[in-house]
């Protein structure tokens, strides 16, 4: 065996040390020793990002097991900033008493699930493939449950590992299917072998219900409003963006790749599932109190757009794809950096408690509003711009109607967004959620975050260096 | 550095100096540099650009300059003006410039106020001056978010569900018009998304064309209140306040028809011959609904609101006549109805601040207690039922003139029916002068009102400059205008031939 193949696994390889090294941390420190452990872990994942920031070559490891892409590279990078991001907000939640303990343990578990889905991104085997979903799955579930005490935490854990259960079943069952009609599990030798037999058609079926549950789409979204509600904010905003970035990514590169020879029925499926996704999230959200629920809906939602890109199955497709999911960190990961703080520092998460914020708390309420701008698709703002390059995907491959549909839905998802920014400025409220400062790491990741909302859109750099890695059918 | 490129640069120094500034004062030294900078910028753009064509100029656009944005969606910031647009820039810097002394004393949020104001500012400067589909889309976007801060924070009446309302309504209508765009770019080809480009190249496929004509002209329709879209306009103008009301009635409200004009009928002209007489129906009917409308108002703002609808309809109706002649009055409509209507919602603002109502059933007698905004709300009315001698007249003459020259039977009875809309503009516009202006002072708290401020009196001086102005020596404009017109027509008449 040649060892040096797994230099060419960096982002991997490295990811392992970071772990490890943080386990070995939180097994020996006690104390006061364990003061610097946040910013330790956060400034491992820095170097570890900046470590893997150039892309490599596209490049087959261990006989096809493994294959990235400079694509899945850059992907890599986008969902360890976002990782950051997330443990920087965390440390809020997780200076409190009843966490204290587990600080460790948060940052394995996570660390773990972002392995997974690395692995999940260059499999080159549905073998490979299925061990990272399942390396990204199963921690999940324990971070969901991470306040244990709560009941919707709990709650939230178990939902999340029983839905995940039934769809990796679904998966796996597909995936037999696939080795029984094609006799083999390398993603390169499938697309000659793939005849579009009904058996191989529901083979896709099955293996997109695994990854829909992933991504969160109709019908396979169910667990999600419980989930992301019960679940800690941090977990809920690390399931929200990352998880579901790596799982949209992983799944067109499949499409496009492994499935190539059955476009017109992967494109049938995702058409149907896109139009309910949008619409049925939307229809939901409308009604939503609690943010976090509703944040749960608007994402899945969200999910409905990256599709989008998905079904064109072209290059262009892909870099918009890639582009929104780092837009949607940078959204996203906004809102609920301060939906966050908010929650810990005033202990509220209900929409009405956001009335008159802008009178006590501008700074944070214009944060917000620039956040939901951005998921909105408004412009100068990043979101509006992928929004626009993923509409545009669609239409180049002539899905005239279906970007009409999601054209309209974006204004039904309008008007839930302006309800938060509503509820800010323009409901009076004689007793809004008094004053407060946030903390040096929250801030940090808010003016991170901002920033990707003003100038991913804006400075066309960043669209123009994903369009040189993209790849499609 | 392109001069129409400080259109858009102007505005952004406002916003950063707006951030930056820590008391009222500073925030409105900026506001007031900034607006007459623009102001002054597009006089000066104005003249140049007489001058240049005088000199013999001929190209379609002038000041043109492109930069490459996006490489592979081809998406340029590129920029140029031709006489349309030149007349729309300089309508937005004067009712940008008036906007702010109208807003003067606004409270609470003053900082705020004037940040989302500039922003909206910059949409629309940014809007006409550009000549990339993506790029206007851009500036059309980002004009019509602020409206909703706008009116629900510092709005008045039912301002939450006006401002939703509007900002949907308006949301939706861009959904369509971006559904457009994409089809007008791919279906040119996807080569390049600058506006004069596409029309060079004339080869949109017909099946392309019925589909996404009516899409853009629907998107931007909206925006020109076209009915049955026009809802959110009466309720809007309603509840905002009263430089929101000037603005937007006054230059977004053009932003629609300027963009009926430049994108969905210059670069789609052969739907637009087939397709154009279902939107003429529409137009018509606004033209008259709008009118009888405003006829059985009571309240101030949406008498003149359904009078806008009914002026915006006239443009719309004018630019789907596809005539020389009419197409400039629909540009000279455009500007005529931007400065009276922004002088009507400016003296309605300052009458309402002094009454607190807007009910005409409330108010009689005015006349004597306000001498100076009464003199200027009856020159308004004048110009707006059109007197000679005001702006209002010239359009409304250019336009119905150049509508009679279609000479087949449906035009001639479109033409007809819109005609009515001038004896009707006198009835609600007389009922009201009258109501309002004479008779006795019925209430008695009304005796001790004032007349208007410095600052006040400085808008409506300068927007009743500009009507007269422009009614009085109409011939510099109508000039300015007719060429590029021709351009745009030309695709249009070689259709017809």
């Amino acid at each position: 065996m040649n060892y040096s193949q797994f230099l060419d696994m960096t982002p991997e390889v490295s990811l392992i040390v970071l772990i490890l090294i943080v386990f070995f941390y939180d097994l020996f420190t006690e104390g006061k020793e364990r003061r610097g452990f946040h910013t330790l872990t956060c400034i491992l994942l820095g170097i570890h990002t900046v470590l893997n920031i150039f892309p490599g070559q596209d490049r087959e490891l261990f006989g096809g097991m493994y294959q990235a892409y400079a694509m899945t590279d850059i992907v890599k990078t986008i969902l360890s900033i976002g990782t950051l991001l997330v443990f920087l907000q965390a440390k809020n939640w997780l200076r409190r008493d009843d966490t204290r303990h587990k600080e460790g343990e948060f940052y394995i578990l996570t660390l773990c699930t972002l392995l997974g889905m690395n692995f999940m991104m260059s499999a080159g085997n549905f073998l490979m493939f299925f061990i990272g979903l399942e390396l990204a799955s199963i921690p999940m579930a324990c971070l969901a449950a991470f306040d244990k005490y709560k009941h919707e935490s709990a709650e939230a854990g178990a939902k999340y590992i029983m839905n995940a259960m039934f769809s990796t079943g679904l998966m796996l069952y597909g995936i037999s299917f696939i080795y029984g009609t094609v006799g083999t599990l390398y993603f390169n030798d499938i697309p000659t072998a793939l005849e579009g037999t009904p058996m191989q058609i529901l083979a896709m079926v099955f293996f997109f219900a695994g990854l829909g549950f992933k991504i969160s789409l109709v019908p396979f979204h169910l667990w999600t409003a419980d989930t992301y509600q019960g679940a800690p904010t941090a977990v809920t905003s690390y399931l929200s963006v990352i998880s579901k970035g790596a799982a949209a990514f992983t799944l067109m590169v499949i499409l496009t790749k492994v499935f190539a020879p059955m476009v017109e029925n992967w494109q049938l499926l995702l058409y149907v599932v896109i139009v309910i996704t949008i619409t049925l999230a939307n229809l939901f959200a409308l009604k939503q109190d609690n943010l976090k629920r509703f944040m749960a809906f608007s994402s899945i939602s969200q999910a409905g757009y990256i599709m989008l890109a998905v079904i064109s199955g072209n290059a262009q497709g892909m870099t918009s794809l890639v582009f929104y999911v780092l837009v949607y960190i940078a959204a996203n990961l906004g809102a609920f950096g301060v939906i966050n703080v908010i929650e810990q520092k005033a202990g509220k998460i209900e929409m009405n408690d956001y009335n008159g914020l802008y009178q006590s708390n501008p700074k944070l309420s214009f944060l917000l509003t620039l956040a939901l701008f951005s998921l909105a698709g408004i412009p100068p703002f990043a979101g509006f711009f992928s929004k626009f390059f993923i509409f545009a995907a669609a239409f180049s491959e002539g899905f005239y109607l279906l970007v009409f549909i999601a054209l309209v839905n974006t204004i039904i998802s309008l008007y839930y967004y302006l309800r938060i920014v509503k509820a800010m400025y323009i409901i009076p409220n004689d007793k809004p959620i008094a004053y407060f400062s946030s903390d040096c790491s929250t801030k940090i990741s808010l003016a991170i975050c901002t920033a990707g909302i003003l100038a991913l859109g804006i400075i066309s750099a960043v669209y123009d260096g994903l369009n040189l890695y993209a790849f499609g059918m | 550095m392109n001069i129409l490129s400080f259109f858009v640069l102007i505005p952004l120094l406002m916003l950063l100096g707006l951030w930056l500034s820590r008391s009222l004062n500073q925030v409105r030294g900026v506001m007031v540099v900034g607006s007459s900078a623009l102001l002054l910028l597009s006089i000066y753009l104005t003249i140049d650009y007489l001058g240049l064509r005088s000199a013999g100029a001929t190209e379609e656009m002038l000041y043109t300059d492109s930069y490459m944005w996006y490489a592979p969606l081809h998406i340029c910031y590129s920029i140029g003006v031709d006489g349309i647009s030149v007349a729309m820039l300089l309508l937005s810097g004067i009712i940008v410039f008036t906007g702010t002394f109208a807003s003067w004393k606004l409270k609470p949020l003053t900082k705020e106020y004037f940040l989302w104001f500039t922003l909206l500012s910059l949409g629309v400067f940014g809007f006409f001056i550009s000549t990339d589909l993506f790029t206007m889309f851009m500036f059309y976007e980002v004009a019509l978010i602020p409206m909703y801060l706008l009116i629900g924070v510092w709005g008045s009446g039912r301002k939450e569900y006006s401002a939703m309302k509007l900002t949907l309504m308006l949301m939706g209508a861009s959904a369509f018009l971006l559904c457009g765009i994409l089809g007008i770019y791919y279906g040119s080809g996807a080569q390049t998304m600058n506006v004069l480009e596409i029309a060079a190249l004339h080869n949109i496929p017909l099946d392309l064309q019925r589909i996404f004509f009516p899409l853009t002209f629907l998107g931007f329709g909206v925006l020109g209140a076209l009915f049955p879209f026009h809802t959110w306009s009466p309720d809007g103008h309603a509840s905002a306040p009263t430089a929101v009301s000037m603005l937007h009635a006054g230059v977004l409200m053009k932003l629609g028809g300027y963009g009926c004009f430049r994108v969905a009928m210059y670069l789609m002209p052969e739907a637009t011959q087939e397709l154009g007489w279902i939107f003429l129906v529409l137009t018509t009917i606004s033209v008259v609904y709008g009118a009888f409308s405003a006829v059985v108002q009571t309240d101030l703002k949406y008498i003149n609101a359904y009078s806008s609808v009914s002026h915006c309809g006239l443009v719309l109706f004018a630019l789907l006549m596809m005539t020389r002649t009419s197409c400039t009055g629909a540009i000279l409509q455009m500007l005529s109805h931007g400065l009276m209507t922004a002088l009507f919602f400016a003296l309605i603002g300052m009458i309402y601040g002094r009454t607190h109502t807007r009910d005409i059933r409330e108010m009689s007698g005015l006349m004597k207690i306000m001498p100076f905004l009464s003199v200027g709300y009856v020159i308004a009315g004048l110009a707006n039922l059109g007197l000679p001698g005001l702006s209002g007249f010239i359009a409304e003459m250019t336009i119905f003139v150049g509508s009679f020259e279609n000479a087949d039977t449906f035009h001639r009875v479109c033409t007809i029916i819109a005609c009515t809309s001038i004896v009707i503009t006198a009835v609600y516009i007389l009922r009201v002068v009258g109501k309002i202006l004479f008779h006795t002072v019925k209430n008695p708290h009304h005796l001790e009102l004032t007349d208007a401020t410095w600052d006040e009196r400085f808008a409506v001086i300068c927007l009743i400059i500009a009507v007269a102005g422009l009614g009085m020596a109409p011939f510099w404009v109508s000039d300015m205008l007719h060429d590029s017109v021709n351009t745009i027509l030309s695709a249009h008449l070689s259709i017809l031939k």
